[in-house]
């Protein structure tokens, strides 16, 4: 099994139907409305706070996507996830180890991060398919994905055509997705739905489901670029299009918000949204992943105070 | 408390109780037991009972029941303080105001953790609902203060105002009932729930941190009695009641007569309507926000869930899983979304009544409850409409599922209710939607949404779940008078109706034979009895003599008028101004009528005329007295329709015959409601004048029924008819306490005032006052974004 891969069949996907999405109404209100209770509904403290952070941290994909991403800077970003917190942290958690879900670059980044990680089963994801616009001609997005894989990367998070979801050429949508999975090969694939730029909640609902008949292993809200990124509605409404999938089809997608979560407090939130909607099972790294880069380092301090009972400070803590 | 890597495991939520330390301690310090609040200090605690915390079941204080002498002392100190503090500026008085909204987010959470001890609701509850709900009314009712004479001018507040408040939102329904009244420039005697004073009694502290004057608030606790006692008491001028249909009738009755305007704000079993276009994920945590909500003691609960067949199966699927993710217990505990039931007897309460829903062939589906004062969320399937979980109000978590085939079937499950306090629609479709709205039969309805409360925005109910708005400009009308610019001597009574022939009568046209108007036709009297109606020489003719069956059937014809109520305010308009030209074309007759009957000539034409100006008056406003659009949460436009109230009972004055008939018919009647009117009871011919100017004027059959007589007997059928919603009555004072006492039955909304106090010919005779009592208020939450 590679490194990152679960112990679930994949989804196969299926034909196109759009009867599964087409209507499906999604109220906005009533959505902001639950996003907003679900962190006044539950909140965890003391060990339970700490270990639903290390929970955090093993579904953390360590993401750096800059235009002035260097090999170093690879490196940099790989040795925080084979150590993502200080080890006096560690033992004070009682844990023996401890690693991210995942890292994600580039893809000319792969190669530095697959020997950064060498030893290790830390997968490394890589975006491709003209990140994060993705208006490149098709067969060009898929010999990326080919030439991401072929350097190593396990996961490939890829862009879908949101001209597609806009003009509702669902068909478009579905065609894009499935070669793309079948360029992955073995890889895991990513739908990224950019959801930011689909605007509404019935768009990110529809395209939900496309993705996921197309044969997306996980479905993920923004690429970290658009204007606005993971929000609790949006990520509401994708995780109750997996659960509709699931029921449908028996299938198991798994979801990655990205883009714009911060600190701890989000890291629970997400996993608040996670257990109440789907339960323990979408708790767990091959069925969830927090895209984020600089909340680990709030979950480390959060994670110290937890251990010695002081507040932390950030610079007292590896740079990621 | 197990290690991180055990926890790792299951991802388990822990224990996060909220720290109750300085509450405790608060507690403990007052150990001794509270006293009252009365004219700014406590009492001397004494004639103590225990308050339990539902959630533990330990005693966390002890607290004074309150005797008649308290009552009496309350009562005293608020009326001493009254004057002084209508007195002050609305500026002065908004200042006290905003320092209670501002003392009270100063101590939220005090209260919060002091609310949730003592009624064993959640903390997420208390902390992110009642408290900040309650600084928002405060904050509101200062603006409301300071505006007073522009927004409310020439009113007046009534007086003393005993208020008493169910144990369910303790602070939140102190804060509804306090801040009107002291705003209005009211004092007050509030009696706090049984169960549940300790956040009033706190409130008492925050009333004398503020340095509210003394005596304008006062706080009593106790049981049923001691309310019993304070509104039985001579020495109040208002009433505001919330709590239980039941309880709301026997205060209908026990101040019937009295002249003390009631507001009753009671229970309710209210539709929870789900089409097949809903966003089901929206609904179903709608439903945990409707009944799941306090345990589901909530009067304005959806309590009834009415699904569409279509999607029924795969909504009730999501809603049962929805369901066994809700957390019950601990209420301090901050990852608790349903705490204790408010004590063993409500507890015993819910399950004789969910235990009486089985045995009628109910099915349960339940979350999980610990041992204790707690009950499992519950849904009833299998439940008939006439069973008992569908019709009695279980104040408990249980809501019931019903499918519904179209829309039509959905309002006819919906309205098959004694209740109408609340409604909840689920459609993307927004003509649906509002179309549903208007249709139920509900003081609020929320579109999309469930258990939302703003300040600004009214809260009360229809049919048997009361009377009066809380909240908002019409909640701010229930704590203001308008008084009577001129006041008359009251009429004397009129003589008795003499059924038997033989008065003589001046033969000088064709005899002419007055009946009763009902359903757009003359009708007989059922009786067959006619009685002389007297005039300057001799009786000037026959009218009939009216009966309970004519009431029956004058009440029936005026519910098949309901068009009326939704024809455009321009069409009513119409009919009206057609109805003052056919009168002005016979405005000659219609003063012989009035002279013969020994008016002076002069008067007669003055009241015609009046008549005809009334006319316009109303046509006028049949499409300007229009509702609002309240100002409260983002995201929200909340509509305060005004709709008619429906089949409105009318006795009217025996002086000015016609004038005082169509100054309280036509305010009815414009703003929709149709009318069983019971004209001058000693000078009924005028008014069976009009029924030829009623037909060629196109008002629709059963808009004004007319059933001449005995004005007392006739208003008591009506007053007593559980079909007719509302009751106008102008006569003795004992017909008003007659008329108030009967109308307990379906708990109408009444109007009773002795006849001859107020001049119809002068200011007090037409206006917007006129108009709200024509309407009832709905306010409707509609949503919006996408």
């Amino acid at each position: 099994m590679a490194p990152g891969h679960n112990s679930f069949p994949r989804n196969p996907g299926m034909a196109l139907d759009t009867a599964m999405f087409e209507g499906h109404p999604v109220n906005r209100t009533a959505a902001a409305r639950r996003a907003a209770q679900l962190t006044t509904r539950r909140t965890v403290k003391k060990e339970f706070q700490a270990a639903w952070l290390v929970n955090a941290i093993r579904c953390i994909d360590l993401t750096t996507l800059a235009g002035d991403d260097t090999a170093g800077r690879v490196r940099r970003l790989c040795a925080k996830a084979r150590q993502p917190i200080a080890s006096h942290i560690l033992d004070g958690l009682g844990l023996d180890s401890l690693h991210t879900g995942a890292v994600c670059v580039y893809p000319t980044m792969v190669p530095h991060a697959v020997k950064a990680l060498e030893g290790t089963n830390i997968p490394v994801a890589s975006v491709a398919t003209g990140f994060p616009a993705g208006l490149m001609p098709l067969n060009l997005r898929l010999e990326e994905i080919r030439w991401a894989v072929a350097q190593g990367a396990t996961e490939i998070d890829i862009v879908i055509t949101r001209e597609h979801v806009l003009t509702q050429n669902w068909q478009a949508l579905y065609d894009e997705v499935a070669a793309m999975r079948e360029a992955c090969g073995d890889a895991h694939l990513k739908a990224i739905l950019a959801t930011g730029d689909l605007q509404t909640l019935r768009n990110v609902y529809a395209a939900s489901m496309v993705a996921m008949q197309a044969g997306s292993d996980f479905i993920k809200t923004s690429t970290g670029k658009e204007g606005v990124n993971a929000t609790l509605p949006v990520s509401l409404t994708m995780v109750r299009a997996l659960r509709d999938y699931g029921d449908a089809t028996g299938h198991m997608v798994g979801f990655k918000p990205a883009g714009g979560m911060k600190t701890a407090k989000d890291a629970i939130a997400w996993q608040i949204l996670m257990k109440e909607e789907m339960g323990n099972r979408w708790l767990q790294p091959d069925l969830f992943r927090l895209g984020a880069s600089s909340m680990l380092g709030d979950v480390e301090r959060q994670l110290e105070h937890h251990v010695t009972g002081r507040y932390a400070a950030a610079h007292r803590h590896a740079l990621a | 408390m197990p290690s991180v890597s055990d926890i790792l495991d299951n991802l388990d939520y822990g224990p996060a109780a909220e720290d109750a330390r300085v509450v405790e301690s608060w507690l403990a310090e007052n150990s001794a037991g509270f006293g009252h609040f009365i004219n700014g200090a406590f009492t001397a605690p004494e004639d103590l009972f225990d308050v339990e915390s539902p959630a533990t079941g330990k005693v966390i204080a002890k607290v004074s029941q309150g005797d008649p002498e308290a009552v009496k002392t309350a009562i005293e100190s608020a009326r001493a303080a009254q004057t002084g503090w209508a007195a002050l500026s609305g500026h002065e008085r908004a200042k006290y105001l905003y320092a209670i909204a501002r003392h009270v987010q100063q101590h939220a959470r005090f209260l919060a953790v002091l609310e949730t001890l003592d009624n064993g609701k959640p903390i997420r509850e208390t902390r992110d609902i009642d408290v900040p709900l309650v600084a928002r009314h405060f904050y509101h009712h200062a603006g409301w203060a300071e505006l007073l004479e522009d927004e409310f001018p020439g009113q007046q507040p009534h007086g003393v105002c005993a208020q008493i408040i169910p144990w369910n939102f303790p602070l939140l329904m102190l804060a509804w009932k306090v801040a009107p009244a002291l705003a209005a420039g009211n004092t007050v005697v509030l009696k706090a729930a049984e169960y549940t004073p300790m956040t009033a009694l706190a409130f008492g502290k925050i009333a004398q941190e503020v340095g509210l004057p003394k005596g304008v608030l006062n706080i009593l606790t106790g049981d049923g009695e001691t309310g019993a006692e304070l509104v039985g008491h001579s020495g109040i001028d208002k009433v505001a009641f919330t709590g239980s249909t039941e309880v709301g009738r026997v205060i209908r009755k026990q101040t019937a007569g009295r002249g003390i305007p009631l507001t009753l704000e009671l229970g309710g079993k209210s539709p929870f309507i789900v089409f097949a276009d809903a966003d089901l994920d929206a609904a179903v945590e709608g439903v945990v926000d409707a009944i799941w909500f306090n345990q589901g003691q909530v009067c304005c609960a959806g309590s009834r869930i009415l699904v569409a067949e279509a999607v029924a199966p795969r909504f009730t699927e999501l809603l049962k899983a929805r369901m066994q993710k809700l957390r019950v217990g601990n209420p301090l505990d901050k990852s608790i979304d349903m705490g204790a039931i408010v004590h063993p007897v409500q507890l015993d309460r819910i399950r004789d009544l969910v235990g009486k829903g089985v045995e009628e062939g109910a099915t349960l589906t339940q979350g999980t409850a610990p041992e204790g004062c707690f009950f499992p969320p519950t849904i009833a399937e299998g439940v008939e409409p006439a069973s008992t979980l569908a019709t009695e109000e279980v104040f408990g978590p249980v809501v019931t599922l019903t499918t519904f085939r179209t829309p039509e079937d959905a309002v006819a499950l919906a309205n098959s209710t004694a209740y109408g306090l609340a409604a909840s629609v689920w459609s993307e479709n927004v003509n649906l939607a509002l179309d549903i709205a208007a249709k139920v039969q509900a003081g609020v309805v929320w579109v999309n949404a469930t258990n939302l409360f703003d300040a600004a925005a009214g809260f009360g109910g229809y049919r048997e779940s009361g009377f009066g708005r809380e909240g908002g400009r019409e909640g701010m009308g229930a704590y203001l008078k308008s008084p009577l610019k001129q006041l008359g001597e009251p009429e004397p009574e009129a003589k008795a109706p003499e059924a038997a022939p033989g008065t003589q009568m001046s033969a000088t046209t064709i005899d002419r034979t007055a009946k009763m108007y009902i359903g757009g036709k003359q009708a007989r009297p059922d009786s067959g009895y006619v009685y002389p109606v007297h005039g300057s020489h001799g009786a000037k003719g026959l009218a009939g003599l009216g009966s309970r069956k004519d009431i029956r059937n004058a009440v029936e014809a005026a519910h098949k008028a309901s068009g009326w109520g939704k024809a455009t305010g321009h069409n009513r308009a119409q009919v009206l101004y057609y109805l003052a030209e056919n009168l002005s074309a016979r405005r000659t007759e219609f003063i012989e009528r009035l002279h013969s009957f020994k008016m002076p000539a002069e008067q007669a034409e003055q009241e015609v005329d009046l008549t005809l100006r009334r006319c316009f008056w109303y046509a006028a406003q049949a499409d300007k007295f229009d509702g609002a659009v309240h100002s409260t949460q983002s995201s929200y436009v909340t509509l305060a329709m005004h709709e008619p109230i429906g089949v409105v009972g009318v006795a009217c004055p025996d002086r000015l015959p016609l004038l005082g008939f169509a100054s309280l018919v036509l305010p009815a009647i414009a703003m929709g409601n149709s009318v069983v009117a019971i004209p001058s009871q000693s000078h009924p011919l005028s008014v069976t004048d009009l029924y030829q100017v009623l037909e060629t004027s196109d008002v629709p059959a059963g808009v004004v029924n007319i059933v001449t007589g005995p004005r007392d007997e006739l208003a008591k059928t009506l007053a007593a008819h559980d079909d007719v919603a509302a009751m106008w009555f102008f006569g003795t004072p004992q017909g008003c306490a007659m008329v108030e006492a009967e109308s307990a039955g379906n708990l109408k909304q009444t109007w009773a005032e002795v006849a001859g106090l107020r001049d119809f010919t002068g200011p007090d005779g037409q206006g917007r006052a006129f108009l709200q009592k024509a309407t009832q208020v709905k306010n409707i939450w509609v949503p919006y974004g996408e």
